[in-house]
């Protein structure tokens, strides 16, 4: 079970022709595909397109009666290789993830489809997670796209075109046997609206059909002599013929005025920003009447030569808005422009920032730019800015971070306490929460060299006498770890301790299932011990803690496992179950129990202001967000004092830290007890005859010295 | 651009997991049942995991023509900044959202503190006012208030009352009713969000009943306390004297009326030697630090403070036990073989923190921590017993080793007072190190003596604010590493 549950969603996949879709880009894009009548999906969840997925998993029945067949793929190389149904067959199919670090996992299977060419359409749908709020390293996919010649796909971020864009992915992969990317954006992805639906078409072929009436073509397979074929064919056959589909199919627009000696190229994706960055020029409105001539490519690779030809011809200057670098389509625009023999100036990055996301307002600098350079009477007039309200020294940064009681942050904690007896150890961070353990207050973590690489990211390291620390998650475990990782510290004999954090979910992408998840789910296979696994692959000293809110424990098995005379590489697995995800489930429970009258116990901690000095310890050795500070109630103390919200989980991790580090005795734990059962109103009864008792006699002697 | 345009950008700047997205789908809701063409984005990913995170919302009144709606805020064509926290607030002035001419801006004046602030080993928090003048100065109108009280008060989240708060501020063209219907619409705690929004709305429209507590000052109740409230009152300059009093009532409590005269005691031997400079600074940053030092947190002061029976009551209004529900409390305490001896009478406590033998045997007994459930009768009378060792106090080790400490800065203090007033006052404000339980405790206590003794090393040739500087260095990382360094560059300069 996901983080969110799509239900509702799901209800609208059925919806029919004429009805109105609403919902987010990433949601508009799956009832495309069923109305394209795709055959199968596959992909790997990661933001910003983990909603696709968790629709069609919320989607089975819906699935099961079009007989499209849909798979939470291993890995992005997993889904990739599933296009490999396309290739000999008529059936479409779609695959999805993040990108560019998916299609980077992606790749070799991505080479292969693309050098042998696909029969039934192949879409491949990556989320660009470029810009404000990515978690990765800034790179385009645009060079996949170039490389391995895959058409590349950026529509106008309105579900109407996205939606359109599938359907004609699907067509122009099959009119140029070229497997199709469709790359929207982060804000694309999220952003609300609606379009007109069609019905869903079964797919014309299904998966089970053509496994029953198997064919194969060996020029299709990537091996000589058919590699060399294939790189000719890709010229002579595959790029006319997806340049004519485009072409013919209008696949790109033309926006604003038809004459004009300037003009603007621009990224689908990027179109309605740049018309924003137009109206507040006053050189658009908000309809996209744009006082100058636009030219929107849907499509960013290839580029039509035709098309370009013609917009460029009669202009003096065209200024092309690209986002991200290398700036592959200003070259290829300079390549055309001269090869047409024009004049014509292609402005991009000499206006344009060469790196960062292109928002409204870089946009908006860089037409003004541009306006100044070729059409002076027409630039704005240039204002200085007012000086800032404020400094950015003024507002605290706030780095995302572990949530309120997430089991992860007490491996953090204890690795930070045995750090301080045995000093730094050199660690080896992976993808996933657990990363935000290099942030503060845990500053854990020297290099992340991809999704289930902590344990090869640390392989070079062969201790003498102190080892090195990989992190891994249980979601890069399946992905890649047990064999990059666990099985290549095996082979080459390593000395390293790899600490698998086993949360019961691909829990950073969304709260997926993976196969060491806890949950039963009737359409997956659940249950598959880590453990079990890493034995298996050759691990001898390999241990499993079940509860990570045990510091002490956790302390204690780390050190362990750095100082055990053994050689060879140690795994200690630790399990607890995904805060978010556990109170997602449990809280509904919690309530319905105390509603029917069941007992039950309530657990959340506090801190006392009277005895908390303002230190901060706890905080810097646990970073729980309901961990916070207040202003302290003693008039004598300048320190802000500990203070638990009540957002509290009570998993603990505050006093088992204050415990095990020696803080402070100012924690403490409450439980509350909700419809006690007759035994605890007695017991209670009797304690607090005595208790109340002896507190009587004792405020009499407070009150005996008081002021 | 024409400014008779009918568009309107929203920018609603939250943390992860504070309902951001809720709030921006009510306003998607709003306006689309309201003859708009309305569209709401965000970028969720990691910042939804507690860090920053903008959600942005555009509508335009729906006519024959598909509008082009924007992705990203653009600085100066943001309509309405909602904000669910001050330091957001502040963000959202920070990237331009928010200016003079055209934006609503609606924040949340309460703080939720960044990571940087809340691990600072002193005071790291940031200035509130400043956000507050540029939230005031920068937009067209500013509504701020504690949202986060009011969704409490009213048993709702945060993005009701902003929900409320931006119906009541009159921003948007819709009537009340057209929000209700949007809370209605998502079906979700449809009466607390109601609550929350009415709460939001009348605060908005200025109605908000804002109770300033205003803290009364203490003032004596008995014989003894009327006796030391007019020494105070004769023998100490007035801006010590809530300090003092405040000192004389904790060390009453702590200990009795002796110990209290005795603070008033050494706090006259300062107060003969300040020269009055910065409204007799000295003094009054003396009895502050005096009375903490003279209070120090020891086992007998722990138990106390657990048994009593208005921390119980603290307690459970603090994690919203309800009456005919049970409570119970457990403590997180670790007492080492130190503060056990140092609770000891002092010869025996000494002794066996002397004795090679007798630490080794004792040691693994203290080695673990300790689950107190004060709530139970057998440790509640435990710490109970602790607590009544007060009576002793004065003849345990800890008592004899403090006394001297405190005896030792004092002396410090009035030996330097005389040749340089304002060293005298940055050494009084070195107590402020020493605090905490454990390792804590240890570390400042270190520092602490760090200071005092390059001063002394020093020969006394270190001015005010080398000391001031020692101490900031003191408190800037865990380690000591900022301290050692700054020692060091001392060593050299010298």
């Amino acid at each position: 079970m996901a983080e969110r549950s799509f239900k509702a969603e799901v209800e609208q996949l059925r919806i029919g022709a004429n009805e109105v879709f609403h919902g987010e880009g990433i949601l508009a894009v799956t009832k495309a595909l069923l109305q394209s009548g795709v055959a199968y999906v596959g992909g790997y969840q990661g933001s910003p397109i983990s909603h696709l997925m968790d629709v069609f998993a919320d989607a089975n029945d819906l699935m099961r009666e079009l007989d499209v067949h849909f798979e939470s793929s291993a890995s992005e190389a997993s889904a990739a290789a599933m296009l490999a149904a396309s290739v000999n067959y008529p059936l479409r199919g779609a695959v999805a993830w993040k990108s560019v670090v998916g299609t980077n996992v992606a790749s070799d299977a991505l080479s292969n489809v693309a050098s042998g060419g696909v029969t039934g359409g192949a879409l491949i749908i990556l989320g660009e997670d470029y810009g404000e709020g990515s978690s990765i390293m800034q790179e385009r996919t645009h060079a996949f796209a170039m490389k391995s010649q895959m058409w590349l796909l950026d529509p106008r971020p309105n579900l109407t075109a996205i939606v359109d864009m599938v359907e004609k992915g699907f067509e122009l992969s099959e009119a140029s046997n070229t497997p199709v990317m469709l790359e929207l954006r982060v804000r694309a992805c999220h952003v609300t609206g609606s379009f007109v639906a069609r019905d869903n078409q079964r797919p014309k072929l299904t998966v089970s059909e053509a496994a029953e009436a198997p064919t194969r073509d060996t020029e299709r397979i990537v091996l000589p002599p058919a590699n060399f074929l294939h790189e000719v064919e890709k010229i002579e056959k595959r790029w006319p013929a997806g340049i004519r589909y485009i072409q013919e199919n209008r696949l790109n627009e033309h926006f604003g005025t038809q004459n004009d000696d300037i003009g603007i190229i621009v990224q689908g994706g990027l179109f309605n920003s740049l018309n924003r960055a137009l109206e507040l020029l006053d050189l658009s409105d908000a309809y996209g009447n744009a006082r100058l001539p636009i030219y929107v490519l849907n499509v960013t690779y290839p580029l039509i030569p035709d098309e370009v030809r013609d917009f460029c011809s009669g202009k003096r200057a065209v200024l092309v808005v690209e986002e991200g670098q290398p700036e592959f389509i200003e070259h290829e625009l300079n390549t055309l422009v001269r090869r047409a023999d024009l004049q014509t100036r292609i402005i991009g990055k000499e206006v344009l920032p060469r790196a960062g996301e292109y928002s409204g307002q870089v946009i908006r600098d860089g037409v003004a730019k541009f306006l100044r350079a070729w059409a002076p009477d027409r630039a704005p007039a240039e204002t200085p800015a007012a000086p800032p309200a404020l400094t950015p020294a003024m507002v605290p940064q706030r780095p995302a971070g572990f949530c309120t009681g997430c089991p992860e942050r007490p491996i953090f904690s204890a690795m930070k306490l045995v750090q301080k007896e045995l000093g730094e150890f050199h660690v080896s961070a992976d993808i996933g929460c657990h990363l935000f353990s290099i942030l503060p207050p845990f500053n854990i973590g020297n290099t992340t060299m991809g999704y289930g690489l902590g344990t090869a990211g640390a392989s070079a390291f062969k201790p003498r006498g102190k080892r090195a620390i990989a992190m891994m998650g249980d979601g890069g475990f399946w992905h890649n770890g047990l064999t990059s990782g666990i099985g290549n510290a095996v082979f080459n004999q390593d000395d390293n301790l790899t600490i698998i954090v086993d949360n019961g979910y691909s829990a950073a992408t969304g709260g997926q299932d993976i196969l060491s998840s806890k949950a039963e789910n009737a359409n997956r296979q659940t249950n598959n011990p880590i453990e079990k696994a890493v034995r298996g692959i050759g691990i001898g000293w390999a241990k499993t803690l079940t509860r990570t809110y045990d510091v002490a424990g956790m302390r204690d098995a780390i050190r362990e496992a750095l100082t055990s005379p053994e050689k060879g590489p140690k795994v200690l697995v630790a399990q607890s179950e995904c805060q978010l995800n556990r109170q997602r489930r449990v809280k509904p429970l919690m309530a319905k129990a105390i509603k029917s009258g069941q007992r039950v116990v309530r657990e959340r901690f506090g801190v006392d202001p009277d005895t908390c000095t303002g230190d901060h310890s706890c905080i810097r050795l646990s970073g729980c967000p309901s961990l916070t500070i207040k202003p302290n109630p003693d008039p004598l103390r300048q320190d802000p004092i500990a203070h638990v919200e009540n957002s509290c989980v009570g998993c603990g991790v505050c006093g088992e830290v204050s415990h095990a580090a020696v803080l402070c005795p100012s924690f403490y734990k409450a439980e509350i007890v909700a419809n006690p059962t007759r035994w605890d109103r007695t017991r209670d009864r009797v304690r607090n005859w005595v208790i109340g008792a002896v507190q009587r006699r004792s405020a009499r002697a407070i009150a005996a010295r008081t002021f | 651009m024409t400014e008779d345009r009918k568009r309107i950008a929203i920018a609603v700047l939250g943390l992860g997991g504070q309902g951001g997205g809720v709030l921006a789908d009510w306003i998607v809701e709003l306006g689309a049942h309201n003859g708009f063409v309305s569209q709401g984005t965000s970028v969720p990913g990691v910042a939804q995991r507690t860090g920053s995170t903008v959600y942005y919302i555009e509508m335009i009144p729906d006519g024959p023509a598909q509008p082009v709606l924007a992705l990203t805020p653009v600085p100066g064509d943001v309509d309405i900044v909602i904000a669910s926290e001050l330091m957001e607030a502040g963000r959202a002035i920070l990237r331009g959202f928010v200016s003079a001419d055209r934006t609503v801006l609606i924040g949340s004046t309460h703080r939720v503190y960044a990571i940087s602030e809340k691990s600072a080993m002193g005071d790291g928090r940031a200035s509130g006012e400043r956000i507050l003048a540029a939230a005031n100065e920068r937009s067209r109108a500013f509504i701020g208030f504690d949202m986060d009280a009011l969704s409490a008060k009213t048993g709702s989240v945060i993005s009701s009352v902003m929900f409320g708060a931006l119906a009541g501020s009159g921003a948007l063209p819709f009537p009340r009713e057209a929000f209700e219907a949007a809370i209605r619409a998502g079906g979700k705690a449809i009466q607390t969000n109601l609550a929350g929004f009415a709460a939001g709305y009348d605060a908005a429209q200025g109605r908000l009943a804002e109770a300033v507590e205003a803290v009364p000052a203490i003032r004596p109740t008995s014989a003894a306390g009327r006796a030391f409230f007019a020494r105070i009152e004769e023998q100490l300059p007035a801006s010590a004297h809530e300090f003092a009093i405040e000192g004389v009532r904790r060390l009453m409590d702590y200990q009795d009326a002796r110990y209290a005269e005795l603070y008033l005691d050494r706090l006259a031997g300062i107060r003969s030697v300040d020269d009055g400079a910065d409204d007799w600074r000295m003094t009054r940053e003396a009895a502050r630090h005096l009375a903490l030092w003279m209070s120090y947190e020891d086992t007998i002061r722990v138990a106390d403070l657990k048994v009593r029976a208005s921390r119980f009551a603290r307690v459970r209004d603090e994690v919203k036990a309800a009456p005919d529900q049970l409570l119970h409390i457990t403590e997180y305490m670790h007492p080492r073989l130190e503060e056990i001896c140092e609770t000891l009478p002092a010869g025996l406590g000494r002794r066996i923190l002397e004795s090679e033998g007798l630490s080794r045997r004792l040691h693994p007994l203290f080695k673990k921590g300790r689950h107190v459930k004060t709530t139970s009768l057998r440790w509640f009378l435990m710490l109970s017993l602790l607590a009544g060792f007060r009576r002793w106090r004065r003849g345990t080790l800890r008592y004899e080793i403090e006394q001297a400490r405190i005896e030792d800065w004092l002396g410090l203090a009035r030996e330097v007072a005389g040749r340089d007033p304002a060293l005298a006052t940055e050494l009084i404000l070195c107590q402020r190190l020493i605090k905490g339980y454990g390792d804590t405790f240890a570390r400042g206590l270190s520092s602490y003596s760090r200071i005092i003794d390059r001063y002394r090393a020093l020969g006394g040739h270190a001015d005010a604010s080398t000391i001031g500087k020692l101490r900031e260095a003191a408190l800037a990382d865990e380690d000591g590493v900022a301290l050692t360094g700054a020692l060091e560059e001392l060593q050299l300069a010298s």
